[in-house]
């Protein structure tokens, strides 16, 4: 296969997490209206960028399984 | 009244984010694309679960967030019908039984079976069917995206409908059939991660499952139904006025669950590419099987939504949601999500969902699209056009039609502005054109003494059994034109689902009788069925793999947990 698809779904995830993240430690928790004072933005990034990384992980084990394989 | 949302950098960042990845995958599969079998068809390498999560994409576009969500607003829990009824024993019956045809085959393409299996003009029939319905569908996606880019961040609606269609275009010609699925894989996750917390906030706002049954009580009473019509999915089946969809049981069984479900998911070209890409036979009847999962809890994540913003209407004071009414006075249902989304997202979040919205509707896109080439490229341009060109020629040729393609959307989009739910007209489309369609495939797989003129003429009657159905019947309250009654009028259905529904019923009845009448009265098929029709096709041994490998360990898996749904959600 050509291109292993987890490898660019950990990479967005992970991006759009830490992002997520950081702007919600900078601007702080969201109105209590919306969110009931929960920080959303910053515990939904860091979700996000944990599925992410566990995304890229996965990827980089085959690789590793794969050239040992291959040594 | 104005519904525009207030993006922020953060909101736009992560839209762009998107919007750039999926070029890059584009650029990044450019390399692997040599043969037009690479375009077409991935070269047949897919791995079944991200084939799976493909299939299960390629039919999340605008139709099922928007128009599930609306109808989770619109008629409550039965709405899971679309689902649990409507698509999970279909999913089961093609991993299982009809798979093995359409993969052992070697068929590039439906249309391209229906030539092996019986011949040429049945092919051809269904190939010119099949891509005015695709590109049809894909306006509907464009349409459903410009109208709401321009109501929610007051876009105008031509360059934001012209933008994502540039975008999908590109990521087209550049990876093929690759580059979609791997966009609808994306995608996938993005609803997914998207959703979920407004899922979470909605429900924690209006105080759990218990509040939102007393909020959609509320509504149902208003409106003159039982307390629970809106939280029960099949409680107030038994006839067509205790619940708002107007259809009772049995239409909802055989026509939802049976003819337009089994002629949608079984033979719907855009979703069984998906399988037809996986790496082996396995894989292949594995693809709808493993989409069987995430399709059955999908209900949580869009018609939940629905259901809790029809409840906020009830509420007064702050928290409360009012629903935009259109020009004719009735509720706007589609604009649901995007007001949920500017509810309860902060700005961040709110990128978020927006982002999952734009890759339904792109992947939506992109699935026609990718259907939409495969088949005239190999059903109507090389059979009838230009046979014996060059593979390069054809691989030309794919990437030609795919603009072409986009462009006969972008005036399908303008064409579709005129329907007040978009689910309702896509139910009207698929029932003419696919629902004699199944009888066709069913006759074809397992009745030997099938023949090709009896699958045409069923076809056709099937089609023309429809049109002369919803030519001669009317929902309640409409007038004759575009909904129906054209031809005079028979019979009033109490809605417009009820009357697809049935339209469904009477086209698919219509072309498994003409198939066995003609195909009787005409000769036997004079070719080898061998791997085109069930008697004829040696059993798959599928011994040696694993247990949660099988196709029928994991069907039978799939079914029961959709009864155990079913029955929770009475």
């Amino acid at each position: 296969m050509q291109l292993d698809i987890r490898g660019p779904i950990g990479w967005l995830f992970t991006l759009i997490g830490a992002l997520l993240l950081g702007y919600g430690l900078l601007t702080g928790a969201s109105p209590a209206s919306t969110a009931g004072g929960l920080n959303i933005n910053a515990w939904w990034g860091a979700v996000m960028a944990v599925f992410g990384i566990a995304m890229l992980l996965l990827t980089w084990r085959r690789f590793a399984a794969a050239g040992k394989r291959s040594t | 009244m104005n519904h525009a949302l207030k993006l922020g950098v953060v909101d736009y960042s992560i839209i762009g984010i998107y919007c750039l990845y999926v070029l890059g995958i584009g650029l990044v599969l450019r390399r692997s694309i040599r043969t037009s079998s690479d375009f077409f068809l991935s070269g047949r390498s897919i791995p079944a679960w991200v084939a799976g999560l493909a299939f299960m994409s390629a039919n999340l576009g605008a139709q099922e967030v928007i128009g599930m969500a609306a109808s989770g607003a619109k008629y409550g829990m039965a709405t899971s019908h679309f689902y649990w009824v409507g698509a999970i024993p279909a999913m089961v019956f093609l991993g299982i039984f009809m798979m093995p045809f359409y993969y052992g085959s070697r068929a590039r393409s439906v249309p391209e079976y229906l030539r092996l299996r019986f011949d040429e003009k049945t092919r051809a029939f269904n190939a010119i069917s099949f891509t005015c319905m695709t590109v049809m569908s894909s306006g509907i996606s464009m349409y459903a995206m410009g109208l709401l880019m321009n109501l929610l961040l007051g876009w105008n609606f031509s360059i934001s409908v012209w933008l994502c269609a540039g975008v999908v275009l590109i990521y087209i010609l550049l990876g093929g059939l690759t580059s979609a699925i791997y966009n609808e894989v994306l995608q996938f996750f993005l609803i997914v991660f998207g959703f979920i917390p407004l899922v979470l906030l909605g429900l924690h706002d209006i105080g759990g499952w218990s509040g939102l049954q007393a909020g959609l009580a509320r509504v149902a009473t208003s409106q003159g139904y039982a307390p629970g019509v809106w939280s029960e999915s099949w409680r107030f089946m038994g006839s067509t006025s205790s619940n708002p969809m107007g259809v009772e049981w049995f239409g909802m069984v055989m026509g939802l669950g049976f003819v337009l479900s089994f002629g949608y998911w079984c033979t719907d070209f855009l979703l069984v590419q998906r399988a037809m890409a996986a790496e082996s036979m396995s894989a292949a009847r594995r693809t709808p099987l493993i989409a069987t999962l995430p399709k059955m809890l999908f209900p949580f994540l869009v018609i939940v939504p629905g259901m809790i913003a029809i409840a906020l209407t009830q509420r007064t004071g702050p928290g409360a949601l009012s629903l935009p009414s259109k020009p004719d006075g009735s509720l706007n249902f589609d604009l649901v999500i995007p007001l949920m989304l500017g509810h309860y997202f902060p700005n961040g979040l709110l990128g978020l969902g927006l982002t999952a919205l734009i890759a339904s509707f792109m992947s939506g896109m992109a699935g026609n699209l990718t259907a939409f080439n495969t088949v005239w490229t190999n059903d109507i341009y090389q059979p009838y056009i230009r046979s014996n060109a060059s593979d390069a020629h054809y691989l030309w040729m794919g990437r030609i039609i795919t603009v072409v393609g986009v462009v006969l959307s972008l005036l399908a989009a303008y064409l579709v502005a005129q329907f007040n739910n978009i689910m309702d007209v896509l139910q009207l489309v698929f029932a003419f054109i696919n629902a004699p369609l199944f009888a066709t495939f069913l006759l074809g797989m397992f009745w030997k003494r099938a023949n090709g003129h009896g699958a045409f003429a069923g076809l056709v009657a099937g089609t023309l059994a429809a049109a002369v159905h919803h030519g001669l019947t009317l929902p309640a309250h409409a007038v004759a034109g575009i909904k129906g009654g054209w031809l005079g009028l028979v019979h009033v259905y109490p809605s417009e689902m009820a009357q697809n529904f049935w339209t469904a019923i009477f086209a698919w009845s219509a072309g498994f009788l003409v198939t066995i009448a003609v195909s009787l009265a005409s000769g036997a098929p004079q070719k080898d069925l061998t791997g085109l029709v069930y008697s004829q096709t040696p059993r798959l041994q599928e011994e040696n793999e694993r247990w949660y490998r099988r196709p029928v360990v994991l069907g039978v898996l799939a079914l029961g947990a959709v009864i155990v749904l079913n029955v929770i959600f009475w």
